[in-house]
């Protein structure tokens, strides 16, 4: 066994790479010596934040994880559910922010290519992506950097991989400038026989690496880049970051889906942050075997790499495979036929230790399941921060508000061109969002629909959060970033199956930080017991803070559900002159956290809209039951901008106006933009009106007839009186004029 | 009994279209199976498309490095002897590298990858993979960071002559815009070109997209159903 550390040097080290020394001293404990180089860093990368959850893991044991759907919960690459004659669904979101923050290109792109991998690992083959996205203001020109390079990158490696990306957010808020958000999501779509796990089995079995060789890059992207804040140091990172090769992606899902439908592996793991050790170990101490690795078989793409250089290599595109010896021919020419290097590197050992060889001599031998679980876990310190009371007791009805219908009309204009609110399209026409031909319901409606080609089934998407409402209340927030996407999806026709998530927030060492942390997994959390859906998978990102300020407290929410007939799906556009208008839910005075109190009065305060789950449930489920009967013809939830802005875009979309009334007693400026939660407009056609209210009286929630579809403006009696066209010029090209640096005038968004 | 019209569809690494041609051309009835690249034996089939994706990842100029596939040496002798070829986006991007169609694919005008619905106006050409009248408008999804066709005046002037220009794109209405409708600046709004002879197809939007009554519109059948409904003519 090699000794190149002097004990005295190597708590320095350990510093260095992101240990504290209480950690370091646990490492010797478990070693009985001082570790190898090759030990520290490998140590260093699996125990980071990133990888270890440390800090997040005993709050994330709040979530349910268990449900009717569930096939696999958290703990491998991605959750998986059932859903109906056999077919499976696996999903997973996981963030890229620091990398994309350094190069928006390569850190998104790569964020999509390891979620895949993720997907594929599992044995499904990838159907569609999600992206969450957020940014500072547009204003800026590293904001639109960021913003168009991360779309390019997204659109760069899913549009290779023939993997349609078909839905996801953004939003652009000042608290997002120093540190953006790239969330990716995966689904990804399988036969449950096919279900494979990331296990590493059979003593004797031998290790093969598949797909790209290894270099430097990403050399300790999961701890030093990910698992800290930014400095001004943070273009030094850039190395950190990977570069991606979609095309190698592709192969590999292709090789690896023809490798597991053949039979031919044991396990399959995928190399992502910390490269081989995290997946070597992972796999090791699931299976309680230990592995036995040569670094100098690894295939390198750079020369005079080190040993701990190639165990923690970040090269995109690599694949670990647990083959049994028989087999290894065969499994071989599958790689070989697809154009990918396949290498034997090691071996599956009964000793439980994971041993790294060069030329044979050992440089680091650990028991294996130390590296994956016995991280430290902490329980950090939590404070409710001092700034939420004066924020919530902001009351919005304390400033003036616009009260005639044309000044309510210019409001409207703007929050239509606000980049929170306006048209996607910019986003998505660079995303191939249709290819496998699933795409039923494509971007630009409240949630994406795939079917399942061979069933009448199909799976609706949607992520969701409002990192405004979380930076209010982080616990009403997540429980809104959950109801919002089970919204989404109801709205489509989907009822709700399982989530994952993506928790993005500061510093969890500050104890502010970590108790907005705390609060959101005790809402979301909530949320999902009160809704009977667990979450499946999910990941949480912390450090997400620059010059010491963190960002809004993010826990977006992926939600996949399910329609049993894929005809029943629902849109969001208006369909017809003449069909009936129906709010269902009721709006109170809620303009906290708003978009009307952001564009108008330039605050972000006040207590977000409350959320009461049951209500919430039974609109879901009174809106589900009338699609089911086939009575719906659009369907849209209210959420920024409130109901005006929910009736302008099945305006704008659906190409038709309508006329109604609010009769709900309210100041205008609440009852057209207020954001009260468990809201949706429905519309359907005239003779069906009377069957959808006897449906909606059937549960225990508030509806009202509005009005009806027609004619070329949108009238709201004694509120609103605009054109369609108006609407649309205001909504339609915002973030491209935004990203070319142009200014949107309020006054040229005025009718006339 | 007749048997029913054979399409292959090829496979170059990097493809990501092929099974949605398999899809489409399957549910309209006909058969349909893969043709790996490597692979030099056409026989058993009535034509051949070059399907959408990213060949061999399209680092360099796309289709540059699929058109020396082996398959293609097969396919160009497929096309010479009259076999009906098809090349959508990628696929048409590969087919004027082999210089089995004029022209070339540069990238898109605004640099920025385009997928949505567009509508394409069909014009009089010899094209047999099209038996629509002059002048209707078809809508169709392109989906590519490449498709501003290129050609030189003369090579226009030939190919209108020689009835070669096939799809443009267009308005809503079939017209077209002074400036020109082509969202990737294509030039003359040049969407689909065919050879002299007609057989040889290659058309930047995704007609396969677009044949599944159950999903987004079936405005691309009638590329697929021209040349079968030929093809069994002429099997007759």
């Amino acid at each position: 066994m090699i000794q190149d550390l002097a004990p005295e040097l190597a708590p320095k080290l350990a510093v260095d790479l992101g240990l504290n020394l209480e950690e370091y001293g646990k490492v010797v404990a478990i070693l009985g010596r001082t570790p190898s180089l090759t030990e520290l860093y490998m140590y260093s990368l699996m125990w980071s934040e990133h990888c270890s959850y440390k800090h997040s893991r005993k709050a994330l044991r709040m979530f349910p994880t268990e449900g009717p759907y569930v096939l696999q919960g958290p703990g491998e690459n991605a959750g998986v559910i059932s859903v109906g004659d056999g077919w499976a669904i696996a999903f997973k979101m996981e963030s890229h922010n620091h990398p994309s923050a350094i190069e928006p290109y390569q850190g998104a792109a790569t964020g999509v290519g390891g979620i895949i991998r993720d997907i594929f690992t599992m044995g499904a083959r990838p159907i569609a992506s999600l992206d969450s996205l957020r940014f500072g203001s547009l204003d800026k020109p590293r904001q639109r950097y960021l913003f168009e390079g991360a779309v390019a990158g997204i659109g760069g490696y899913g549009n290779c991989l023939g993997v349609p990306t078909v839905g996801g957010e953004v939003y652009f808020e000042d608290a997002y400038e120093g540190n953006c958000l790239i969330n990716a999501m995966s689904i990804g779509l399988m036969r449950e026989e096919n279900l494979t796990l990331a296990v590493a089995a059979g003593p004797g079995n031998v290790v093969l690496l598949i797909g790209s060789t290894t270099g430097r890059d990403g050399i300790g992207g999961a701890s030093t880049l990910a698992s800290q804040e930014f400095d001004e140091k943070a273009e030094d990172k850039r190395p950190s970051v990977q570069v991606g090769d979609p095309f190698e992606e592709k192969l590999l899902i292709e090789a690896c889906l023809e490798l597991l439908q053949a039979g031919l592996l044991v396990g399959l793991g995928d190399l992502g942050a910390a490269g081989l050790t995290s997946s070597a170990s992972e796999m090791a101490s699931r299976g309680g075997v230990g592995l036995d690795i040569e670094v100098t078989k690894i295939p390198a793409r750079e020369q005079d790499m080190k040993p701990h250089e190639f165990m923690v290599s970040e090269s995109q595109e690599r694949m670990l495979a647990v083959v049994e010896p028989e087999k290894l021919e065969a499994a071989q020419a599958v790689c070989t036929k697809w154009g990918l290097r396949s290498t034997v590197i090691g071996a599956v050992t009964d000793t439980g230790r994971f041993i790294v060889r060069e030329r044979g001599e050992v440089v680091a031998d650990m028991p294996a399941a130390t590296l994956a679980h016995d991280a430290p876990m902490y329980d950090p310190a939590m404070t409710r921060p001092d700034y939420l009371d004066a924020l919530q007791t902001f009351d919005p009805d304390s400033l003036p508000h616009p009260t005639a219908p044309a000044e309510l009309g210019d409001v409207l204009d703007r929050l239509l061109a606000s980049p929170n609110v306006c048209s996607r399209q910019w986003i998505y026409r660079q995303y191939d969002h249709q290819v496998m031909l699933d795409t039923l319901v494509l971007p630009g409606s409240d949630a994406a629909v795939l079917r399942i080609k061979g069933t009448p089934r199909a799976i609706a998407v949607s992520s969701d959060c409002n990192g405004r409402y979380c930076y209010l209340d982080p616990y009403v927030g997540a429980q809104i970033a959950f109801a919002e996407a089970a919204r989404n999806v109801a709205c489509a026709g989907g009822r709700p199956a399982a989530i994952t998530d993506c928790l993005n927030f500061g510093n969890p060492e500050k104890p502010e930080v970590f108790w907005t942390f705390h609060e959101s997994v005790r809402g979301l959390s909530d949320a999902c017991k009160a809704f009977g859906v667990p979450v499946i998978s999910g990941n949480v990102s912390f450090y997400n803070e620059s010059f010491g300020k963190a960002i809004y407290p993010t826990p977006v929410v992926g939600l996949v559900g399910v329609l049993e007939d894929a005809t029943k799906r629902v849109t969001m556009a208006f369909k017809d002159a003449g069909d009936v208008i129906v709010l269902l839910g009721e709006t109170a005075a809620e303009l906290g956290g708003s978009e009307y109190l952001k564009v108008v009065h330039d605050m972000v305060a006040g207590p977000p809209p409350a959320l009461d789950l049951a209500a919430e449930k039974a609109v879901h489920a009174a809106l589900l039951d009338a699609i089911e009967a086939g009575l719906v013809k659009s369907a849209h939830d209210c959420s920024e901008g409130g109901v005006a802005v929910t009736l302008a875009e099945s305006c704008i979309v659906g190409g038709l106006g309508a006329t109604l009334a609010l009769d709900d007693d309210l100041p205008a400026v609440d009852s057209l933009f207020s954001e009260t939660q468990g809201r949706i407009v429905v519309t359907c056609g005239e003779a069906d009106a009377e069957a959808l209210i006897g449906v909606f009286s059937g549960y225990e929630v508030p509806w009202s007839v509005l009005g009806e579809v027609g004619g070329e403006r949108l009238v709201v009696e004694d509120k609103l009186d605009v054109s369609v066209d108006v609407l649309r010029a205001a909504w339609g090209p915002t973030l491209e004029r935004l990203v070319h640096g142009e200014t949107i005038q309020s006054e040229e968004l005025r009718e006339g | 009994m007749r048997r029913a019209v054979k399409f292959g569809v090829v496979i170059f690494p990097g493809s990501n279209c092929e099974q949605d041609v398999i899809h489409a051309t399957r549910l309209l009835g006909y058969q349909s199976e893969y043709i790996w690249h490597g692979d030099t034996d056409l026989r058993g089939f009535d034509a051949i498309v070059l399907p959408g994706g990213f060949s061999y990842g399209d680092y360099i100029r796309t289709g540059a490095v699929a058109r020396f596939s082996p398959v293609m040496a097969e396919v160009a002798r497929f096309a010479e002897k009259g076999g009906p070829v098809l090349g959508v986006c990628n696929g048409f991007q590969i087919l004027t590298e082999a210089h089995m169609l004029p022209g070339a694919l540069l990238r898109n005008r605004g640099l920025k990858f385009i997928c949505e619905t567009v509508p394409l106006r069909v014009e009089r050409s010899a094209c047999q993979w099209v038996d629509l009248a002059e002048g209707a408008v078809v809508n169709i999804p392109i989906n590519h960071n490449e498709g501003n066709y290129i050609c030189d005046a003369e090579t226009l002037a030939r190919m209108e002559d020689k009835g070669q220009i096939v799809l443009r794109y267009c308005e809503p209405d079939g017209t077209r815009a002074p400036g020109g409708s082509a969202p990737n600046g294509a030039f003359d709004d040049i969407a689909g070109v065919c050879n002299e002879r007609g057989n040889v197809f290659g058309l930047m939007p995704h007609p396969e997209r677009v044949c599944d009554a159950d999903a987004n519109g079936t405005d691309g059948r009638p590329f697929f159903t021209s040349i079968a409904a030929l093809l069994a003519g002429l099997a007759g």
